[in-house]
C-alpha cells in the first residue's frame, strides 16, 4: 500500500511522546545518580565528602558534558510535555459539561502536565538556590585538615581566596593534609533553615512521586513495552521505587536539615 | 421511575448547543437507555417539538452506532457495555442523568447527540486492510495461524468502532481504535507484507484528522464496551517506531 | 411482465463454469468509464463493491448509517457454512446443496442453490486472505462447528461474532478502494427513487440524511444490497433502521417482489417485556442442545413461581409431540409450538407471551460448572436483558422474526425483472427458499457479493460501454426527485396526530397476529382490511415533526413506516395466494395433524408480484421451479 500524508517520526504524536518517554526515563537515572550523591550529605564529616563530590560533579569534564545534556533534557521533556498538553486540549475544543474521569483513569495520569509543571519550578528554585549560588554566588571556603598520623579531622572557616573550587595539599612531613573547598554543603545546611523552603521541597517531591508513579511505567508503553508478566514488574518499580522510595529520599534531606537546625536531632 | 434528564441540544453542526432539562416519568426499571430515549420523544414529539437526535441501530451492542456520554462517562456508568446495553435499573429512582454527545474534534456534532465520525473510515481508508483482491488467494488452510495469535488477532478485531475511546480519553486520542486495527493484522501472517507501511499510512491519517496523542490513562481501555487492552496500543507503537526507523 | 430465469443449459455442476465461460467481458481501459451504484454496504453490498472496484469499474456506495461498517450483517453470532469438507466427514458441493434446498422446503431454485454451494469454499479462502480471525485449532487450521440441519461440520465462525468479522474484513476490502479512489461512500444517505429510462435502470435519487438534499447519482447498473424486510414487523432481532424502502421502491419501478410471505420466525429470542420495547435479541439456537422446553399443564399455574410447579404439571411439548427430535426440532416447528401454547392461554411470564426454557436437569446432570462453560456468555447476555438468573429460574424465551427469505425476484445472473438494476444478498429472494438454514445468510450475501455477481455484472455492462453519463437534469431524473420531494412534503404536511412508532407498532401487531408463524384464510382476509384501513390513516393523521433538509430521524422513520404499510399488505396477499404450508409459511387449514403440507403439485413455483399502481391489487406471475437433481419429499421430524 501507499503511505500517504507523511509526516515524519518526530512530528507525529507517537513520535515525540516516544521522545517524552526517552529522555523521562534518563532523568529518572538522573534521580538516581543525584540521590546517591545527595547521600553524602548524611556522612558525619562536616560535609567534605558532599563538597569534594560536588566538585567532582562540575569539573570532571565527561560529567559536566552530560549534566548539559540533562539540563537540555529537563528543558526539552519540560516544555515538549506542556507543548503536547497545550495540543491535546485542542483536540476537543468543546468540553463535556459533566465529565467522570476518576471512573476510568487514575488522577495522577490525568494530571502529567499539572505535577510536571510544580516539578518544574521546583527545579528553578533548586537551581538558583544550590547550583546558581554555587557557580556564582559568594560561597563560603572551609579548611579541613586532616591528621595523617591518627586521621582526626578538624574543619575551620577559611578566609581569603583560592583558585578554583577546591585546593588540596600536605605538610611538608607529610603529617597533616588539607583541603580547602567550596563549602556547598553549609549553604544547604542553612537554606533548610527555612521552614518555608522545606515545606516547598517536601511538596516537589510528592508531586514528583506522583508524576513518577504514572510517568515511569507510561514511558515503557509509548516506547511500545507492554507484556503480560514484565508490565507488572515495570509498574511495580514505578510506584515503590520511582513514586515512594525515592522521593521520601529526597524529602528526607531537607527535613534532616531543619530538624538539625531545631535541634531536633 | 422518574428521572430528570440534562441533555445536549444542538440545531446543527455550525449551531451553538446547549444543555436543556426534561422530565421523565413512569419509567420501567427494565426498559433500556434508549427506549427510555424513545418514550422521551414521543412526549417531545406529541408536544409539537423536536424529538432528541442520537444515533443507534443494532441495539444488541455490536454495530457501534450509539454513542452517548452519560452521567460523565462513555457509554455510561456500565462496564463492557455500549449505551444500548444499558438499562434503567442501572440508574437510580429520581436521579438526574445527563446526557452528552461523544465529543472530540475530529468528531462534530452533527445534531444534539449525533456526531460524526467518518474519521475513523479515512483512517480505515488509508491502511486498514490487507492489500488482496477477490479471486487472488490460496486455500484457507493453507495458511496455518497459532491459535493463541488467531484468538489475540480476534480479541483486537472486536473493535465495534463505537468511538468510546476517543470519548473517554482526556486527549480524545483515537490510539485504542487505531491500534486494535494494527494489532490484528500485525499478529497474522497474512498482515506481514505490507506491516510497515500500515502502520505508518493509519498513524499518519491519525494525525491529519486531529486526534489527540496518548498519555497512557487508560481510560479507553476501561470505557471500551469490548474491552480492547491498551497492549494493542504498546504494539502499535512498536510497530510504528520500527517503521520509521526503517522507512525507505 | 415475463420472468425469464435465464438458467444456463447443461448438467447442474457445469451451468455455472459454462456461464462464465459464455459471459461477455469488458476490457480495463472500458471498465473505469463504467459506474456502477450499490446501495447498501453489508456483506453482499461490501464484497460487491470491493470487488466491482478491483476489477476497475468506478463504484458509489450509499448506506443509511454513519459508517458502512453498521451494516447490520455484523450482528450475525453463529457462522457461516462452507463445503469445505475440512473435517472428512463426508461434506461436498452437492450435499451443502441439498442440505440448503430441503431446509428450504423445496421452494428455491436448483441452478442458484448449486452455484451458491460451489462458489462457498471461495469465501473462505477470500476472508482468511483479508485478516479475518476465524477460530482455530491447536495445529493452527480452521475450526468448524455444527449447525442446524446439517450432518456434517462445516460452518466457519469466529466466536459468536461472525458476522462482524466477515463483514469487516468486507469493509476493509471496500475502504482500500475507496483510499484507491474507486469507490466514492457516501455514509447517512438513503435511497429513495430507482431511476429508470426506457425501463432500464440509469440511477437513484438518496436523501443526504445530514442536510436532507436530495442528490441524482447515475450509474450505469444499480445493485441494491439493502437487506431484508422483517422490520414490518416492528419487533424484530434486525436493527431498528433496517427497512424494505430501497426494495420497495425498486418494485414500484417493475421489479417483482417474490415470495414477500416466506418469513423466518427464530424460536429461541428474548421475549417481550413491555408496551415500550422497541426490538428483540436473539439467543443462540445452541440453547436447544441442553435446555428443555416447557408450559405449564394448566392455565392456572402461568403465573407461579416456575419452580414451584410439580414435574406432572409441566408440559414438555416439543418431547411430546416429537419424540425423535424433541427440545432440537427445526426452527419453524419449534416457533409454531410455542405459539400455540400460548394461544392456549399456558404462556408464561407478564405478558403471557413466552415459554420457559429450563436448565435445571442439564446442572443436575452436568453439573453447574459444564453449563456455565457451554453457555456461560449467553446466560450473561440473558441476564444482563432480563435482570434473572437463568441458573436459579428457567429462562423464558419466545420466537422473533429475524429474517425474510422472500424479496426482489432476481434471474440466475442477480437482475431483478428491470434492466441494470441488481439484487442481492437478504434483499433478492434467490437462495432459502420457504426456510433458510443457520449459517447460510452470511454465505449467501459473500457469495452474491465476492463472486457471483463482478461475472454477471460483466455481462450486462459489456453492452453498456457506449452509454454516455446521463446528464442528471434528464427529466428522469428530475421527475424522480419530485415525486420524492412530493412525499417528504407530503409527510410533513399531514400534521395528524399519531407519531410514526404508534404506526409502525400498530401495522407490526397485524402482521405478527396474521401473517406470523400461523396464517389462516380468514385471518389473513380480515388483516389486509385492516392494513389497507392503517394505511389511508397514516397518510390523514401522521404527525412527523421537523423539516425536510435537516438531520430528522423522525421523517426518515415515517418514509420507511409508509413502504411496511404498502409492503404488509403484499405480504398477506402472497401468504393467501399460497394454499399450501412450506418452511417458514404455515397456513392451519393446510396441514397434516400438526404437520406443514406442502402441495408440490399446485404451489411448487416462486410467486413473483407485479406492483400496478399506488392501492390496487399486484398482478402474481408463476416462476415454475423444476427439480431435475433431487426428488421432492415430505419433511418430518417425529
Amino acid at each position: 500500500m501507499e503511505v500517504k500524508n507523511k509526516i515524519g517520526f518526530l512530528n507525529s504524536g507517537i513520535g515525540q511522546k516516544v521522545t517524552m518517554a526517552l529522555t523521562g526515563l534518563f532523568l529518572c537515572i538522573f534521580l538516581i545518580v543525584h540521590l546517591t550523591g545527595n547521600f553524602q550529605l548524611f556522612h558525619h564529616d562536616s560535609g567534605l565528602a558532599f563538597n569534594e563530590y560536588a566538585v567532582f560533579m562540575t569539573t570532571f569534564p565527561p560529567i559536566k558534558f552530560v549534566s548539559y545534556g540533562l539540563y537540555a533534557m529537563i528543558l526539552y521533556h519540560a516544555f515538549k510535555g506542556l507543548h503536547l498538553a497545550y495540543k491535546n486540549t485542542k483536540a476537543r475544543p468543546v468540553k463535556y459539561q459533566v465529565e467522570k474521569a476518576s471512573a476510568n483513569s487514575p488522577w495522577t495520569s490525568r494530571y502529567m502536565g499539572v505535577l510536571g509543571t510544580i516539578i518544574l519550578v521546583f527545579i528553578c528554585t533548586h537551581m538558583s538556590n544550590f547550583w546558581w549560588e554555587y557557580h556564582n554566588g559568594p560561597i563560603p571556603l572551609t579548611k579541613y585538615e586532616t591528621s595523617l598520623v591518627n586521621g582526626t579531622m578538624t574543619a575551620s572557616t577559611y578566609v581569603g581566596e583560592i583558585a578554583g573550587k577546591k585546593l588540596e595539599y600536605n605538610n611538608a612531613d607529610n603529617t597533616l593534609h588539607t583541603v580547602i573547598i567550596k563549602d556547598l554543603y553549609v549553604v544547604v545546611a542553612e537554606a533548610f533553615h527555612n521552614i518555608g523552603l522545606v515545606i516547598l521541597y517536601v511538596l516537589a517531591m510528592a508531586a514528583l512521586g506522583f508524576h513518577l508513579v504514572h510517568g515511569f511505567q507510561s514511558s515503557f508503553q509509548t516506547v511500545g513495552f507492554n507484556h503480560v508478566r514484565y508490565t507488572k514488574v515495570i509498574q511495580a518499580i514505578g510506584i515503590y521505587v520511582f513514586g515512594i522510595a525515592i522521593p521520601i529520599a529526597f524529602a528526607a534531606m531537607p527535613i534532616y536539615f531543619y530538624l538539625l537546625s531545631i535541634h531536633l536531632i | 421511575m422518574k428521572f430528570t434528564l440534562q441533555i445536549w441540544r444542538q440545531a446543527n453542526n455550525k449551531a451553538q448547543g446547549k444543555m436543556v432539562d426534561y422530565q421523565i416519568d413512569n419509567i420501567n426499571a427494565n426498559m433500556s437507555f434508549l427506549e427510555m430515549m424513545d418514550v422521551l420523544n414521543d412526549q417531545i414529539i406529541r408536544k409539537g417539538e423536536e424529538p432528541v437526535a442520537f444515533d443507534h441501530d443494532c441495539r444488541e451492542g455490536i454495530c457501534g452506532m450509539c454513542s452517548m456520554h452519560i452521567n460523565g462517562r462513555a457509554h455510561g456508568p456500565l462496564k463492557l457495555s455500549t449505551t444500548c446495553q444499558l438499562y434503567m435499573r442501572n440508574f437510580t429512582d429520581g436521579e438526574t442523568i445527563t446526557i452528552e454527545p461523544f465529543r472530540a474534534k475530529a468528531f462534530p456534532v452533527l445534531k444534539d447527540l449525533i456526531v460524526n465520525r467518518g474519521a475513523f473510515d479515512n483512517i480505515q481508508a488509508a491502511g486498514g486492510f490487507i492489500s488482496v483482491s477477490t479471486g487472488q488467494v490460496k486455500d484457507a488452510n493453507n495458511i496455518p495461524i497459532n491459535k493463541e495469535d488467531a484468538d489475540m488477532a480476534f480479541y483486537a478485531a472486536a473493535c465495534i468502532g463505537c468511538g468510546a475511546c476517543v470519548a473517554a480519553c482526556k486527549n480524545a486520542s483515537a490510539s485504542l481504535f487505531v491500534s486494535a486495527k494494527v494489532s490484528q493484522y500485525a499478529l497474522l501472517p497474512q498482515g506481514q507484507t505490507e506491516r510497515n507501511e500500515r502502520v505508518l499510512a493509519m498513524v499518519n491519517q491519525m494525525e491529519v484528522e486531529g486526534f489527540g496523542s496518548c498519555t497512557n490513562t487508560g481510560a479507553c481501555e476501561a470505557e471500551c464496551p469490548k474491552g480492547i487492552s491498551i497492549s494493542n496500543i504498546a504494539r502499535m507503537n512498536r510497530d510504528y517506531i520500527s517503521a520509521a526507523i526503517s522507512a525507505k | 411482465m415475463i420472468l425469464d430465469s435465464k438458467i444456463p443449459t447443461g448438467p447442474l455442476d457445469q451451468k455455472w463454469g459454462k456461464y462464465k465461460g459464455d459471459a461477455k467481458l469488458v476490457n480495463p481501459a472500458n471498465k473505469r468509464k463504467l459506474e456502477i451504484i450499490v446501495v447498501g454496504s453489508g456483506l453482499a453490498g461490501a464484497s460487491a463493491a470491493a470487488s466491482f472496484a478491483e476489477l476497475g469499474y468506478s463504484v458509489k456506495v450509499f448506506c443509511y448509517q454513519d459508517s458502512a461498517r453498521r451494516a447490520h450483517s455484523i450482528a450475525a453470532q453463529g457462522g457461516i457454512n462452507s463445503a469445505k469438507n475440512y473435517k472428512n466427514d463426508g461434506d461436498s458441493v452437492h450435499r451443502l446443496f441439498y442440505d440448503t434446498i430441503k431446509g428450504g422446503d423445496f421452494r428455491s431454485r436448483e441452478a442458484n442453490v448449486y452455484r451458491l454451494a460451489e462458489v462457498s469454499t471461495g469465501i473462505i479462502d477470500q476472508c482468511v486472505a483479508q485478516g479475518v480471525p476465524f477460530a482455530r485449532e491447536y495445529g493452527g487450521l480452521l475450526d468448524n462447528r455444527s449447525f442446524g440441519g446439517s450432518q456434517v461440520s462445516r460452518t466457519f465462525y469466529a466466536a459468536g461474532q461472525t458476522g462482524q468479522q466477515l463483514l469487516l474484513g468486507a469493509y476493509s476490502a471496500m475502504m482500500r478502494q475507496v483510499g484507491l479512489g474507486t469507490v466514492k461512500m457516501y455514509g447517512r444517505h438513503e435511497m429513495h427513487e430507482v431511476v429508470t429510462i426506457d425501463g432500464v435502470a440509469r440511477g437513484i435519487i438518496a436523501r443526504n440524511s445530514v442536510n436532507g438534499e436530495l442528490e441524482r447519482h447515475f450509474g450505469h447498473a444499480v445493485v441494491l444490497a439493502t437487506g431484508g424486510y422483517g422490520n414490518v414487523f416492528f419487533l424484530s432481532t434486525n436493527a431498528m433502521g433496517c427497512n424494505v424502502t430501497a426494495a420497495w421502491k425498486a418494485h414500484k419501478k417493475g421489479a417483482a417482489f417474490a415470495n414477500p410471505c416466506f418469513t423466518q420466525i427464530h424460536p429461541t429470542c428474548v421475549p417481550v417485556n413491555g408496551d415500550y420495547q422497541s426490538k428483540l435479541t436473539l439467543m443462540s439456537e445452541s440453547l436447544r442442545n441442553d435446555g428443555r422446553i416447557w408450559v405449564p399443564m394448566h392455565k392456572e399455574d402461568c403465573k407461579k413461581d416456575p419452580r414451584q410447579i410439580a414435574e406432572e404439571d409441566r408440559d414438555y411439548y416439543l418431547e411430546r409431540k416429537y419424540p425423535s427430535f424433541g427440545n432440537l426440532a427445526p426452527r419453524d416447528i419449534a416457533s409454531r409450538a410455542a405459539k400455540e401454547a400460548c394461544d392456549e392461554g399456558r404462556g408464561v411470564g407478564e405478558s403471557g407471551l413466552a415459554v420457559y426454557l429450563d436448565f435445571a436437569d442439564a446442572i443436575k446432570r452436568k453439573g453447574y460448572d459444564a453449563i456455565k462453560a457451554s453457555y456461560g456468555n449467553l446466560f450473561d447476555m440473558y441476564k444482563h436483558i432480563t435482570n434473572e438468573n437463568p441458573y436459579e429460574i428457567p429462562m423464558r424465551i419466545y420466537p422473533a422474526v429475524h429474517y425474510t427469505m422472500g424479496g426482489l425476484w432476481v434471474d440466475y445472473e442477480l437482475m431483478t425483472s428491470v434492466k441494470g438494476l441488481y439484487a442481492a444478498g437478504e434483499c433478492n429472494f434467490s437462495d432459502h427458499g420457504a426456510n433458510r438454514l443457520g449459517a447460510s445468510a452470511l454465505m449467501q450475501g459473500l457469495a452474491d457479493g465476492y463472486f457471483v455477481l463482478p461475472y454477471t455484472i460483466g455481462n450486462y455492462l459489456a453492452g453498456e460501454i457506449f452509454t454516455k453519463p446521463i446528464d442528471l437534469n434528464h427529466p428522469a431524473f428530475v421527475e424522480a426527485e419530485n415525486i420524492v420531494k412530493e412525499r417528504f412534503n407530503k409527510l410533513l404536511s399531514i400534521k395528524g396526530t399519531r407519531t410514526v412508532d404508534d404506526f409502525h407498532r400498530e401495522l407490526g401487531k397485524i402482521i405478527w397476529d396474521y401473517c406470523g408463524m400461523a396464517r389462516t384464510r380468514e385471518g389473513l382476509t380480515k388483516a389486509r382490511v385492516m392494513v389497507q384501513e392503517l394505511r389511508a390513516q397514516f397518510w390523514k393523521d401522521v404527525k412527523v415533526s421537523g423539516t425536510t433538509d435537516s438531520l430528522n430521524p423522525d421523517l426518515e422513520k415515517a418514509a420507511r413506516v409508509a413502504d411496511f404499510l404498502e409492503l404488509g399488505e403484499l405480504m398477506i396477499v402472497d401468504a393467501l395466494t399460497r394454499e399450501e404450508s412450506c418452511g417458514g409459511h404455515f397456513r392451519t387449514e393446510y396441514q397434516d395433524a400438526g404437520e406443514a403440507q406442502r402441495n408440490d403439485e399446485l404451489f411448487a413455483f416462486v410467486s413473483a408480484w407485479e406492483y400496478t399502481g399506488d392501492n390496487k391489487d399486484e398482478i402474481l406471475h408463476k416462476e415454475q421451479l423444476v427439480y431435475e437433481n433431487i426428488k421432492l419429499q415430505v419433511r418430518s421430524y417425529k
